[in-house]
């Protein structure tokens, strides 16, 4: 049978197709038009080839940021995904608890980034802040500005805060949906809470742990607003992620070029391992 | 294996009950002898399901007790009770293999691994999924899932009794037909208590010694099968009993007479009625005979449903089903007779007897 194409559709989507290259591809071209070439101003420009890359590439700065957000995206990843489930396996699942809980959740979630930075950054200030005077008090020396551990304890404290409830409310509508006769027949079954977790909570949450566990990872990786506005990046180098690094490079250094290399290895970094993630786990679903 | 009482049970999903409207459950006061086969009978939202989730202890009663073996069991978890029950659609453990699925319950007992591996290749021959066993439970049809349940219900030997709650409601009819046999023969061969909830009357009077009829929130006739269908207790198993139903008709209790419209029929008894109760007259589509004798009818429809027909008609302005045999012939002018010890008389909906 001969296939019919129906052209019409085309101008259809081609509102979208022309929103899309302006706001998407446009953009990224001229990245990538940076990243092979090089400008002294005046609108001249240089073939440069991979030099950028290679640049990029073999410098100890990139390595290390990468290292570090590597480093952070595992921390908070393997905090937030249990406590999220803990969190969400706790939660009411009737009465006026429901409503009270799940705007608690999601009150973390409406506050924009930069104003969350804000908060926690004079928050943890040892003189003005309640938890610095107040670990000040308790004899625990605790400075952010100073002290690089410190500095990463706050950042993923911040994370944590800010971003948990979302691990929470996508696993409790996954528990939400499991009808009641799978815990009576678990009941009879005579299986313990561990199984009951095990055989019927955690399938059913799985899909939506994926997505959980890739929307936190792929954020996570891409962190910029909260140490930016926090540390700054410091102490020293010690909180400089790709994406502050990227915006120093750009905007502090304007070298353009190795900026315009370093977005597009960053951006693949983050499909790449995405697909990953994505593909490992759906793959041992489908095995499983 | 055990005897079951239940003693004054009765059960509000509200957390203060004020009337007796408010009971989902009103007062059940019964005993479930050991070995027996009951099938509870009743129309959706009778509270069957809710008295047999207090039996297996998912539900707590408001009020009463349960006894096992004459021991109290009304405070114990549905662990400690050592009872199956099978819900009315499926309930799988999806990641598991369908094997694993009818040792969960045993694994959970810490069973012997050798008695978990005799007993589910038992069950698993039983339910016909043998090819089966080494794939995950995910990928079946709602019936083989439905068969799994059923497994892991049957798959304990040692329990105090097994609850269905409408177990083939999902099951395609040639193989309800099978389970049914397996389930009795099962039950004959291991003797455990047998509840057996359903709303399918053929079911239930195929199934059970002993049938137990539910209607709002109360059990209205406990019985064998030929003592629902000729002695209904409650104008309600006369209707929900038997194709057609019973034929109920107001009438005047006049000594041992009945008075329906004009028409005087003779009772074989003389019942005593209460004065100012609302009394009727019961009588079963089988043991109406159509005839050129009797009281006259007017016939409006006949339908022949195979072995015999079924003549819907109106007697005294009331409409009237009547059963005749497949060759029996339908005069032009018809009359009926009914037969006087097939009568019963009913005051306020409840069977009147003769000592009454």
């Amino acid at each position: 049978m001969e296939k019919t194409w129906n052209n019409k559709a085309w101008f259809m989507v081609l509102p979208v197709l022309v929103l899309v290259a302006f706001s998407a591809v446009i953009p990224l071209m001229t990245v990538v038009n940076y990243s092979v070439q090089d400008t002294f101003g005046n609108n001249e420009f240089f073939w440069a080839g991979t030099d950028w890359f290679m640049d990029v590439l073999e410098s100890d700065r990139f390595w290390d940021a990468l290292t570090r957000n590597l480093i952070f995206s595992a921390i908070i990843l393997a905090i937030e995904i249990p406590l999220g489930i803990v969190i969400a396996l706790n939660m009411p699942k009737k009465g006026i608890g429901v409503p009270i809980c799940l705007v608690l959740m999601a009150l973390p979630l409406l506050i924009p980034w930069n104003v969350v930075g804000t908060i926690w950054q004079v928050f943890g200030r040892v003189d003005i802040g309640l938890l610095g005077r107040t670990l000040a008090a308790l004899g625990i020396n605790y400075n952010y500005v100073q002290n690089p551990i410190d500095a990463w304890v706050t950042l993923i404290v911040m994370d944590v805060w800010h971003w948990t409830s979302l691990v929470v409310l996508l696993c409790y509508a996954g528990l939400v949906s499991i009808p009641d006769a799978y815990y009576q027949a678990a009941k009879i079954d005579g299986a313990s809470r561990w199984s009951v977790f095990r055989y019927i909570q955690l399938p059913k949450m799985k899909r939506v742990l994926l997505i959980a566990f890739l929307l936190r990872f792929m954020d996570s990786f891409m962190i910029y607003t909260e140490p930016f506005v926090v540390t700054g990046g410091g102490p020293g180098n010690s909180t400089t992620f790709l994406s502050i690094d990227l915006v120093k490079m750009a905007i502090g250094q304007f070298d353009l070029g190795p900026a315009a290399a370093l977005s597009i290895i960053y951006f693949l970094i983050i499909l790449l391992l995405s697909w990953i993630f994505y593909t490992v786990m759906t793959t041992s679903d489908a095995q499983g | 294996m055990a005897r079951i009482n239940l003693e004054h049970i009765r059960h509000a999903y509200g957390a203060k009950p004020k009337s007796e409207a408010d009971y989902a459950l009103k007062e059940v006061h019964h005993e479930w002898n050991d070995g027996g086969a009951y099938a509870l009978l009743g129309p959706s939202g009778c509270g069957k399901t809710t008295l047999l989730n207090i039996i297996s202890g998912l539900i707590n009663p408001s009020e009463g007790r349960i006894l096992f073996d004459g021991t109290d069991v009304t405070h114990l978890t549905t662990q400690h009770r050592n009872i199956a029950q099978v819900f009315q659609f499926p309930v799988i453990y999806d990641t598991m293999t369908v094997y694993d699925n009818l040792a969960f319950p045993l694994r959970n007992r810490h069973v012997p691994e050798a008695e978990v591996d005799r007993r589910v290749k038992e069950i698993i021959d039983m339910i016909g999924l043998g090819g089966w066993a080494k794939k995950t439970a995910r990928g079946l049809t709602a019936d083989q899932k439905q068969k799994i349940s059923l497994g892991r219900g049957l798959v304990r030997s040692d329990v105090s009794a097994i609850l269905f709650d409408e177990p083939l409601t999902v099951i395609d009819p040639e193989m309800k037909w099978v389970l049914r046999s397996q389930i009795k023969r099962l039950h004959k061969q291991f003797g455990f208590t047998m509840v057996y909830v359903t709303h399918d009357q053929t079911e239930a009077l195929t199934f059970a010694d002993k049938v137990v009829v539910m209607y709002d929130g109360q059990i209205v006739q406990i019985g064998t099968p030929a003592e629902l269908f000729e002695r209904p207790r409650h104008t309600f198993v006369g209707y929900f009993i038997g194709s057609p139903g019973m034929n109920v008709l107001p009438a005047e209790i006049e000594g041992n007479r009945a008075a329906v419209g004009e028409q005087s029929i003779a009772l074989s008894f003389q019942p005593k009625v209460k004065a100012g109760a609302k009394t009727e007259l019961g009588i079963r589509p089988e043991f109406i005979s159509l005839g050129r004798e009797g009281m006259p009818v007017a016939i409006t429809k006949v339908e022949d449903i195979g072995r015999h027909k079924v003549v819907r008609a109106r007697f005294a302005d009331r409409p009237i089903s009547i059963i005749v045999d497949e060759d029996g012939e339908i005069p032009a002018e018809p009359r009926v007779s009914f037969d006087p010890k097939a009568i019963n008389i009913y005051a306020d909906s409840w069977r009147v007897g003769e000592e009454a």
